[in-house]
C-alpha cells in the first residue's frame, strides 16, 4: 500500500518526539561480527533471544520426557542413560536424586529460559520498536547486553549438568529451591545440594540481572519513542502486554536477585536468614550448629513475591499476541480494546498482591492466607474479561484458519481450562488438599507449559515471514498442531484427577518392585497406574510432534516461499515495511498513523482491512486491489492460489 | 479445519467433564469432622468450575465453527465492543468469584481461626529426613523437655528427649500418629532439618513441619481405621517414601496406649497397626 506520508517530513514537538530520528541512532552494522553476533539491531537480538529459548526448550522437553518415563516404569534399564550418567542411573536405573535434578532442571530452564525471554524477550524485542514506529529500542547497547546476559545465565544453568555431582545433572532443590534443604543440603548429604545448588544461584542471578536490563528498554521505548500519531490507545495489544510485563518485571526481578544473594550467604558465608537454630542431622553434626534465627518462610515469601508476578510475565506476552492474531485473521477489530488494556493493567497489579496463595500451608499466620485467598480470587476477574473479549472478538467473524490462527486459538481454550481451576487452588480450605498435588502441576502446566506454549508457536508462525522474508509452510504448521493441541490436553487433564485423589508432586516414583513384586507405595493412589501411563504415552507422542515445527522452522529459513510485506493483510506497523525490515526498520520513511491498530472489515472500505497508516482522505481513492506491493490473500498463499 | 476445530473442543470438554464425573478419580471417604465441609466446598467450586470450563469451550467451539470464512466475499461485524455487556459479565464474574471466595474461608476458618479445643489429645510430631516422630506425653500429659544436642539417631533418640527431665520418663515416641476417635487432637508440628508437610488424604489435611518453627493445628477424625501419612514438601531424595501411618483408636483402645509405659508402648503401636488394615472406600 504507498503511503500518503511524505518520506521527509519531519517531526513537531510534542508526545511523539523522543529520541526518534531518522537512522539517528545507529548506522547499518558492517562485518559479520557486528552484524549477526554483538550486534545492538534490536531485530538480530529479539532472533538470538528466540534461538536461546529454542534450544533451552528442547532440553527442557527431553528432560520432562525422562521423567514421565521413570514415572511410569521405575526401576527399568535405560541402556543409554546408564551409559552417559553411570552414576545418577547405576545400571541405566534412575536414581531418586536424578530424578529430582531432572525436575529442576525441567522447571529452571523452561521457566527462566523459554517462558521469561522467547515471548518478552524475543518477540516483544523484535516487534515493539517497529509496531510503535521506532527505528530501533531507546537503549540498543543496553539491549545486546541483556541477551547476552541472558546467555550467560543459561551457560551457568547448563554447566550445573555437569558439575552437581555425579549422580545428578543439575541440582535437586526444585525450582523454587526451599530452603533450609537448599540452604544446609550439602552439610546434610543431599545429592545435588552441592556446587549444583551454587550453580543454581548464580545462573538465576545472572539472569535477574539480564531481565532488569531488558525491562527498562521495553519502558522507556513505549512511552518516548511512539511515532507520530501513535497515541497509546492506537497501539496493538501486543505493545501494552509487553510493557505491562517489562513493568512486572523491573518490580519483583529484583527481589529474586536479593533473595538468591542471601540464601548463597547462608550457604558459603555462614548467615542465617533462613536457618533456623537447633537443627540436626541425626549424629551431631557440627556444621548446623553454626545456624540461629534465620526463618524458611521468609524464602518462601521473597521468592513468591517475584515467583507470581514472574507467572504474569509468562503468559501476558502470550496474551497480546493472542488478541493481535485473532483480530487480524478473525477480519474484525478487537473486541473492547480499552477492557483488554484494563485487565491487562489489573492483571499486573493484582499479580502482586497474591503472591501468598502458594504460602497458605507454610505456617505463615491463617489470617494472612485469608486475605491473600480473596485477592487471588479476584485476579480470576480481568482474566475473565479477557476471555469474553476474545469469544467477542470472534463473534460475528469471517475467520481464515491459518496456523498462527489456530495456535491462537488453542490459547484461549488452554487458557480458559488452566486458568479456571486457579478457583480451586485459591481458595484456603481446598488448599488442605490439593497444596502440592499433581492438581497444582495440572492448573500451571495448561497455563504456562502450554498456553504461553502455543501464544508463542502463534507469535512464531504469525511473525516467522516478516522476521526472516520467507513463508513457514502451512501444511506442516497444521500437521504440528493437531497432535500438539490433542496432545497437551491428553497429558494434563487426567492430572486434575490424580491431584483428587491426592498424588503428590516431586516425587520420583509411585510404585517399586519389592521382592519381585511390583507394589505400589502409597494404597490411596492404587487408581492412578492407568492415568499415569496414558498421560506419558501423550508426553512422548507430543514431545515427538514437535520436530515436524523444528523441521519447519529450519526448512523454511531457507527454502520457504519468499514473503510479501503484507502476506496476512494485516494493520499494523510492521506489515508495512518489506520482509524482512531494513536495517532501521522503515528505509529512511517515518510511519505516521492515523488510526487504531485493529481496523478490519471496516465498512465502506475497500478491502476488509485498513493499514494505520492510511489517512482518511485517500481511501476514496485507495488504488484498486492488485497493484501494490504489499498485498497478499491474508491466509500466507502469498497472492498463488 | 474450523469444523474439525470445533469438533476437537467439543469432545475434549465431554470428556474433561466425565472424567471429573466418572467416580473412579475422588478423594478417598473423609474421615475428618471438617471433611464433608471441604467437601461440599470442593463440590460446589468444581461445579461452578466445570460449568464456566464448559461454556467458554462451547462457545469458542460454536464462534470457530459458525464463524469462519466461506469464501462468499461478506465482511466480518465491525465493532469494537459492547461496554453494556463488558459491565454486565464483569459484575456476575466478580460476583461469583467473590463468593466462592468467602465461602471458600469457611472450613480454614474453622480450623485455623481458634485454638484446639480444650479436651483436645495432643502430640508433638518432628519430621525428619526421612521418617516422622510422633511424641506422646505418657500417663503424665506433660512432654518431656527435648534438647537438640540429644539428638542421636543411633541411640534412636530421634527427637533429643532429655532423659534428665522426670516428665520424660514415660514419654513415646514412634513413626505412628495414634488418635482417638471423635476427640481432636493438636498437633505441634516442627521439623529438625529441613521442611516437610504431613498429608492424610481422607483427613482432608496438610500441614508444612518447618524447622525452628512450632506449628499447633488441631483435627477431629471421625472414623476408626488406619490411614497412611506421606510427605507434601520436597525434603531431599526420600521424599517419595517418607510414609508412614495414622491410627485413628476406640476411646477404650487409645486410653490403653497412651497410659503405657515407654517400654510397651512401640509394641502395642505394631499390634494396632496390624488390628487395622489400611483401607479406602
Amino acid at each position: 500500500m504507498a503511503e500518503a506520508t511524505d518520506p521527509h517530513e519531519v517531526h513537531e514537538g510534542g508526545e511523539h518526539e523522543g529520541a526518534h530520528g531518522h537512522g539517528a541512532h545507529h548506522h547499518p552494522p558492517s562485518g559479520f561480527i557486528r552484524k549477526y553476533i554483538f550486534s545492538i539491531d534490536h531485530k538480530v537480538i529479539g532472533i538470538q533471544y528466540l534461538l536461546l529459548a529454542l534450544v533451552s526448550v528442547f532440553v527442557g522437553l527431553t528432560m520432562s520426557v525422562l521423567m514421565r518415563m521413570n514415572l511410569t516404569w521405575p526401576g527399568t534399564q535405560w541402556p543409554v542413560l546408564g551409559t552417559l550418567f553411570p552414576d545418577g542411573a547405576p545400571n541405566g536405573v534412575m536414581s531418586p536424586e536424578f530424578y529430582l535434578s531432572l525436575v529442576t532442571m525441567h522447571g529452571t530452564i523452561m521457566v527462566f529460559f523459554v517462558l521469561t525471554t522467547a515471548p518478552q524477550g524475543g518477540f516483544g524485542n523484535y516487534f515493539l520498536p517497529i509496531q510503535v514506529g521506532a527505528d530501533d529500542m531507546a537503549f540498543p547497547v543496553l539491549n545486546m547486553l541483556s541477551f547476552w546476559t541472558t546467555l550467560a545465565g543459561l551457560v551457568v544453568i547448563l554447566a550445573a549438568i555437569f558439575f552437581s555431582g555425579n549422580s545428578v545433572v543439575g541440582p535437586t532443590g526444585g525450582w523454587t529451591g526451599y530452603p533450609p534443604l537448599s540452604a544446609i543440603g550439602d552439610i546434610l548429604n543431599v545429592p545435588g545440594q552441592g556446587m549444583g545448588m551454587n550453580l543454581w544461584i548464580i545462573s538465576i542471578a545472572i539472569f535477574c540481572v539480564a531481565s532488569l536490563l531488558g525491562a527498562l528498554n521495553f519502558i522507556v521505548t513505549l512511552l518516548n519513542l511512539r511515532t507520530r500519531g501513535m497515541s497509546l490507545m492506537r497501539m496493538p495489544l501486543t505493545c501494552w502486554a509487553w510493557f505491562t510485563t517489562a513493568i512486572l518485571a523491573l518490580l519483583s526481578f529484583p527481589v529474586l536477585l536479593a533473595a538468591g544473594i542471601l540464601l548463597f550467604l547462608d550457604r558459603t558465608a555462614g548467615t542465617s536468614f533462613f536457618v533456623p537454630g537447633g537443627l540436626s542431622n541425626g549424629s551431631g553434626i557440627e556444621a548446623l550448629r553454626n545456624y540461629s534465627g534465620g526463618s524458611p518462610i521468609l524464602w518462601q515469601h521473597l521468592f513468591w513475591f517475584f515467583g507470581h508476578p514472574e507467572v504474569y510475565i509468562a503468559i501476558l506476552p502470550g496474551m497480546g499476541a493472542t488478541s493481535h492474531i485473532l483480530s487480524t485473521f478473525a477480519r474484525k477489530p478487537v473486541f473492547g480494546y480499552r477492557a483488554m488494556v484494563f485487565a491487562m493493567f489489573a492483571i499486573g497489579l493484582l499479580g502482586f498482591f497474591v503472591w501468598g496463595h502458594h504460602m497458605f500451608l507454610s505456617g505463615m499466620s491463617p489470617y494472612t492466607g485469608f486475605a491473600f485467598s480473596i485477592l487471588t480470587l479476584s485476579i480470576g476477574v480481568p482474566s475473565a474479561i479477557k476471555t469474553f473479549n476474545w469469544l467477542g472478538t470472534l463473534w460475528g467473524a469471517r475467520i481464515r484458519f491459518t496456523t498462527p490462527m489456530l495456535f491462537a486459538i488453542g490459547f484461549v481454550s488452554l487458557f480458559v481450562a488452566g486458568g479456571i481451576t486457579g478457583l480451586v487452588l485459591g481458595q484456603t480450605s481446598l488448599d488442605l488438599s490439593m497444596h502440592d498435588t499433581y492438581f497444582v502441576l495440572a492448573h500451571f502446566h495448561l497455563v504456562m507449559g502450554v498456553a504461553a506454549i502455543f501464544g508463542m508457536f502463534a507469535g512464531m508462525y504469525f511473525w516467522f515471514p516478516k522476521m526472516f522474508g520467507r513463508m513457514m509452510s502451512e501444511r506442516l504448521g497444521k500437521i504440528h498442531f493437531w497432535p500438539t493441541m490433542i496432545g497437551v490436553y491428553a497429558i494434563f487433564v487426567p492430572m486434575h484427577a490424580m491431584g483428587i485423589v491426592g498424588m503428590p508432586r516431586r516425587y520420583s516414583q509411585f510404585h517399586e518392585v519389592i521382592n519381585g513384586q511390583d507394589v505400589m507405595i502409597y494404597e490411596f493412589l492404587r487408581t492412578t497406574p492407568g492415568l499415569v501411563k496414558m498421560v506419558t504415552w501423550a508426553a512422548i507422542l507430543t514431545a515427538f510432534a514437535q520436530l515436524i515445527f523444528l523441521y519447519n522452522f529450519v526448512y523454511s529459513l531457507f527454502r520457504g516461499e519468499r514473503a510479501s510485506d503484507n502476506p496476512w493483510e494485516a494493520t499494523t506497523l510492521e506489515w508495512v515495511t518489506p520482509s524482512p525490515p531494513p536495517h532501521d526498520n522503515f528505509g529512511g520513511k517515518v510511519p505516521v498513523v492515523y488510526r487504531g491498530a485493529y481496523e478490519y472489515s471496516v465498512p465502506g472500505a475497500p478491502q476488509d482491512f485498513v493499514l494505520q497508516t492510511t489517512p482518511d482522505e485517500t481511501e476514496a481513492n485507495a488504488p484498486p486491489h492488485g497493484e501494490v506491493s504489499a498485498q497478499g490473500q491474508g491466509d500466507g498463499s502469498n497472492g498463488h492460489r | 479445519m474450523g469444523r474439525a476445530l470445533a469438533a476437537f473442543i467439543w469432545v475434549m470438554t465431554i470428556l474433561s467433564v466425565w472424567m471429573f464425573l466418572d467416580g473412579r478419580w475422588w478423594f478417598p471417604k473423609s474421615i475428618s469432622e471438617h471433611g464433608p465441609a471441604y467437601d461440599q466446598q470442593f463440590v460446589l467450586t468444581i461445579i461452578v468450575v466445570g460449568v464456566a470450563f464448559s461454556a467458554a469451550q462451547i462457545a469458542l467451539g460454536y464462534a470457530v465453527w459458525r464463524f469462519r470464512d466461506t469464501g462468499d466475499g461478506s465482511r466480518a461485524v465491525y465493532s469494537h465492543g459492547n461496554n453494556r455487556m463488558e459491565i454486565l459479565w464483569t459484575a456476575i464474574t466478580a460476583v461469583i468469584f467473590i463468593t466462592v471466595a468467602v465461602l471458600g474461608q469457611r472450613v480454614w476458618a474453622g480450623l485455623h481461626f481458634q485454638p484446639a479445643p480444650p479436651d483436645s489429645n495432643r502430640v508433638r510430631v518432628v519430621a525428619q529426613q526421612f521418617q516422622w516422630n510422633f511424641h506422646y506425653p505418657g500417663a503424665d500429659g506433660k512432654f518431656g523437655r527435648t534438647d537438640p544436642a540429644r539428638i542421636s539417631d543411633e541411640s534412636l533418640n530421634f527427637i533429643g528427649l532429655d532423659s534428665t527431665d522426670p516428665a520424660a520418663a514415660d514419654d513415646s515416641v514412634v513413626a505412628t500418629l495414634v488418635t482417638q476417635v471423635n476427640r481432636p487432637v493438636e498437633l505441634n508440628l516442627t521439623a529438625r532439618d529441613v521442611t516437610h508437610s504431613l498429608w492424610v488424604p481422607p483427613l482432608r489435611f496438610k500441614q508444612d513441619a518447618v524447622p525452628g518453627l512450632d506449628i499447633k493445628v488441631h483435627f477431629k477424625p471421625l472414623t476408626v481405621g488406619q490411614y497412611e501419612i506421606a510427605c507434601a514438601e520436597l525434603c531431599g531424595q526420600q521424599h517419595y517414601k517418607m510414609k508412614s501411618f495414622m491410627l485413628v483408636l476406640p476411646e477404650d483402645e487409645y486410653r490403653q496406649l497412651v497410659a503405657l509405659p515407654q517400654a510397651q508402648f512401640q509394641t502395642q503401636v505394631t499390634q494396632l497397626v496390624r488390628k487395622y488394615p489400611v483401607k479406602y472406600d
